[in-house]
């Protein structure tokens, strides 16, 4: 460590950030390819089929087939798109999807920059995501994509208010705005001390706005397979598609990172007695993740789609009312002496 | 002030949702759809015009390319025209054969358009679950005609051949071993009776399975409760049959108002909806499913009971058998003159319609005494659905169109033929 301190002088504390950054990054995206082919063995298992299972073992080597098949795939701009914008569209989708991790806590000490106000950079941070997909509707030039594009706003910005509120009521009994602090806040007897038990609705409203945030079924109608087909990236080939495809799944890790982190206790085991102290901090987060997921390929292999207008009237007049009221009863709840969290 | 002007949208051909080859030209307000124009045209085989220039037994085949996803029922209304003209009597096992097979074809259509319909609307579970079942009954097609789907089993004056006593089996591969195989083929070592009959123990709970997904759920109701409204009197303007006419609530079946082969000796209940909306016509579709497994069961029994020739003894019309043709001279014409010149039906005129499974499936034949039809004229119900596809979606959003897309039941090779 200290010979390469002394190669790059100056420059150490940037070089090592680097390094850091690409510790992290490399992993997610290793996690993302494997997360399509663990959504396509579940949702195989749960539709009476078997899944991928023809390159490599049980079908394990399928992502790494599909990412050498898009990459050799040619990238169309439709002549009437704006080309500079339908390029740029991908990057505005996934920089911030990988961005947000640079504040996630994967153990007490493992973070990237242990900022103090890490909950309201996530919210900015991932509030950038949807112009991704505006941008990339516009560029299109396409009816379809159009659509897709007015749709995928109008319910991400509904959605992110919701969520923005579940994040108060954490806030409020972590009194931190910092993920490692909450998840501090959160050790106690086991899982009864989690963030889930006293914030259970607002708890049930992120993890909801979460699927819908990331446009995943039931809340898909920004791709709307059936009805305007693949919505915002219907112009879009190869590497661009897959970028978009990329920050789908990237998102979808992350909203199920936040969720374990500010509800289900992070690194921390569900019950403070052997065996399960034994397992690292960090194993148990990823098992929380891991279930999170699960739910989300769940909900996509049981839901019909939600029609647009319904998805606005659910987030509007269900789970923005649901957040305030219980913010305010929290607020009470925490005035008095059977607060126990 | 600015103009504002109505958004125009070119849903399909090409269009997951389009059902094969639907174009239709959407003009939006903003996402409420303010005319939909449908058109048709794009499988256009000339069908009508074909059948003029083969033999009647030839056309039979065309018909199985007409709607499909129900192809003996096509078969059954060209089969049956020709007997109406030829005025012969189709033996009662035949009869019991057809019905067996038109009721299969029934759950298969409404499988396919129970998955069709529920992946449109974005559940795609229901999809897969609903081929694991038509799965077997295509093996069922296969056992008695060879072919998994254009089957060409029914005949003039009869069935092609007796139900066979002998399921196709799996065979061990490279991804089924010897004892994967022979799980797989449990079902399988009786005789296709045998197969039909642990097919409809079998199926209600697997339709119990699909109405664990959707009917109660609360997705799936915001989806299709009070979409695609028709009133009962509508329908009837509109010239719906089928389960479009029965989701609106009115009580019209063939199979019962104009029994044709054995449907009257056969009990079973006819669904009728109430509010006329997608929603209702899917409860009487998957209830339909569970009529069709009832009349199944009636029809082994029966079968079983009662062996006896499949196919009319009248030569002119089916061949004789083989054996017969090699010691009389008689039937070694007969063999000659059908598989050369194929039969001759008299002259006249005749109707025939069945109770597809998407409504009034009707053969008009006009014959002027030769061995081919002088003129052909096909009644598919799905022409007239699709006609009301604009009327049944104005106002609605752009999913609702696909919903009713789905609810109509659309398939292209009947509307186009």
């Amino acid at each position: 460590m200290a010979y390469f301190q002394d190669l790059f002088g100056d420059a150490w504390p940037l070089v090592w950030t680097l390094v850091k950054i690409v510790v992290i990054v490399m992993p997610i995206l290793g996690a993302v390819a494997y997360l399509t082919y663990f959504e396509r063995k579940v949702i195989g298992y749960i539709q009476v089929r078997i899944g991928p299972n023809r390159v490599g073992p049980i079908g394990l080597l399928q992502p790494i087939a599909d990412a050498v098949k898009i990459l050799l795939k040619e990238i169309i701009i439709p002549s009437g798109a704006n080309k500079f914008l339908f390029v740029a569209a991908p990057v505005l989708a996934i920089a911030p999807a990988l961005v947000a991790w640079a504040v996630v806590p994967f153990s007490p000490e493992l973070v990237l920059s242990n900022i103090d106000a890490s909950l309201l950079f996530i919210l900015a941070v991932t509030s950038m995501g949807v112009y991704g997909v505006i941008v990339a509707g516009w560029a299109s030039n396409s009816k379809y994509a159009f659509l897709g594009a007015i749709r995928s706003s109008a319910q991400i910005v509904s959605y992110e208010i919701a969520m923005g509120f579940a994040l108060v009521g954490v806030l409020m009994v972590a009194h931190s705005l910092n993920l490692g602090q909450i998840v501090k806040g959160q050790t106690g007897s086991g899982f009864w001390s989690w963030y889930f038990v006293p914030l259970f609705p607002l708890f049930l409203v992120y993890l909801i706005s979460g699927v819908a945030e990331t446009n995943r079924a039931p809340f898909d109608v920004a791709e709307g397979e059936t009805e305007i087909v693949a919505g915002f990236h219907v112009e879009y080939s190869g590497m661009t598609f897959s970028v978009f495809y990329l920050a789908e799944y990237a998102n979808m890790i992350l909203v199920s990172a936040l969720c374990s982190l500010m509800f289900l206790g992070g690194w921390l085991p569900p019950f403070n007695f052997a065996p399960f102290t034994w397992i690292p901090g960090f194993l148990w987060l990823l098992l929380k993740i891991a279930f999170i997921l699960f739910l989300f390929l769940w909900f996509r292999a049981t839901f019909p789609r939600y029609r647009y207008d319904q998805i606005m009237r659910l987030g509007w007049k269900v789970f923005i009312p649901v957040t305030l009221v219980w913010i305010v009863v929290i607020g009470a709840w925490m005035q008095t002496p059977f607060w126990l969290w | 002030m600015a103009e504002i002007r109505n958004y125009t949208l070119n849903f399909g051909p090409q269009h997951p949702a389009a059902h094969g080859v639907l174009r239709l030209v959407l003009e939006l307000d903003g996402e409420v759809i303010e005319r939909a124009d449908p058109h048709i045209g794009l499988l256009h085989r000339a069908t009508e015009k074909l059948a003029e220039n083969k033999t009647f037994l030839q056309s039979v085949p065309y018909m199985d390319r007409l709607d499909y996803v129900s192809m003996m029922s096509n078969e059954h209304a060209y089969v049956m025209a020709i007997e109406k003209l030829l005025q012969i009597d189709v033996p009662v096992r035949a009869q019991y054969i057809r019905v067996m097979f038109d009721e299969i074809t029934r759950i298969l259509n409404h499988l396919l358009w129970l998955g069709a319909h529920a992946l449109d609307i974005g559940a795609m579970t229901v999809f897969l679950y609903a081929f694991r079942e038509r799965e077997d009954l295509l093996d069922c097609y296969e056992a008695v005609s060879g072919a998994r789907m254009h089957a060409a089993y029914y005949r003039p004056g009869g069935v092609y051949r007796d139900l066979p006593d002998a399921m196709p089996k799996y065979q061990a591969s490279k991804w089924h071993n010897a004892e994967a195989v022979r799980s797989m083929n449990e079902n399988r070592g009786g005789s296709l009776l045998d197969f039909i009959e642990d097919f409809t123990l079998r199926f209600p709970k697997y339709v119990d399975e699909y109405e664990t997904l959707l009917t109660e759920n609360r997705i799936w109701k915001m989806r299709t409760v009070g979409i695609g409204v028709v009133s009962p009197e509508r329908a009837l303007q509109l010239g719906f049959t089928g389960p479009m006419l029965r989701g609106s609530g009115i009580e019209w079946d063939l199979r019962r108002k104009q029994p044709y082969e054995v449907y009257d000796k056969l009990d079973f209940d006819i669904p009728v909806g109430v509010n006329g909306d997608c929603y209702d016509r899917y409860l009487v579709r998957v209830e339909e499913m569970r009529q069709s497994n009832r009349i199944i069961r009636q029809c082994i029994d029966w079968l079983r009971a009662n062996p006896g020739p499949v196919i009319t003894e009248n030569h002119k019309v089916a061949p004789p058998s083989r054996a017969s043709m090699k010691e009389k001279m008689e039937d070694l014409i007969h063999h000659f003159k059908l598989f050369t010149e194929g039969m001759h039906v008299p002259e006249g005129e005749a109707y025939a319609a069945v109770e597809h499974p998407k409504g009034e499936f009707g053969i008009y034949l006009v014959s002027d005494g030769a061995n081919k039809p002088y003129r052909m004229k096909i009644r598919a119900p799905g022409f007239a659905h699709l006609s009301a596809l604009d009327e049944m979606s104005r106002g609605h959003m752009i999913a609702d169109v696909v919903a009713i897309i789905g609810t109509q039941d659309i398939v292209f090779g009947e509307v186009d033929r």
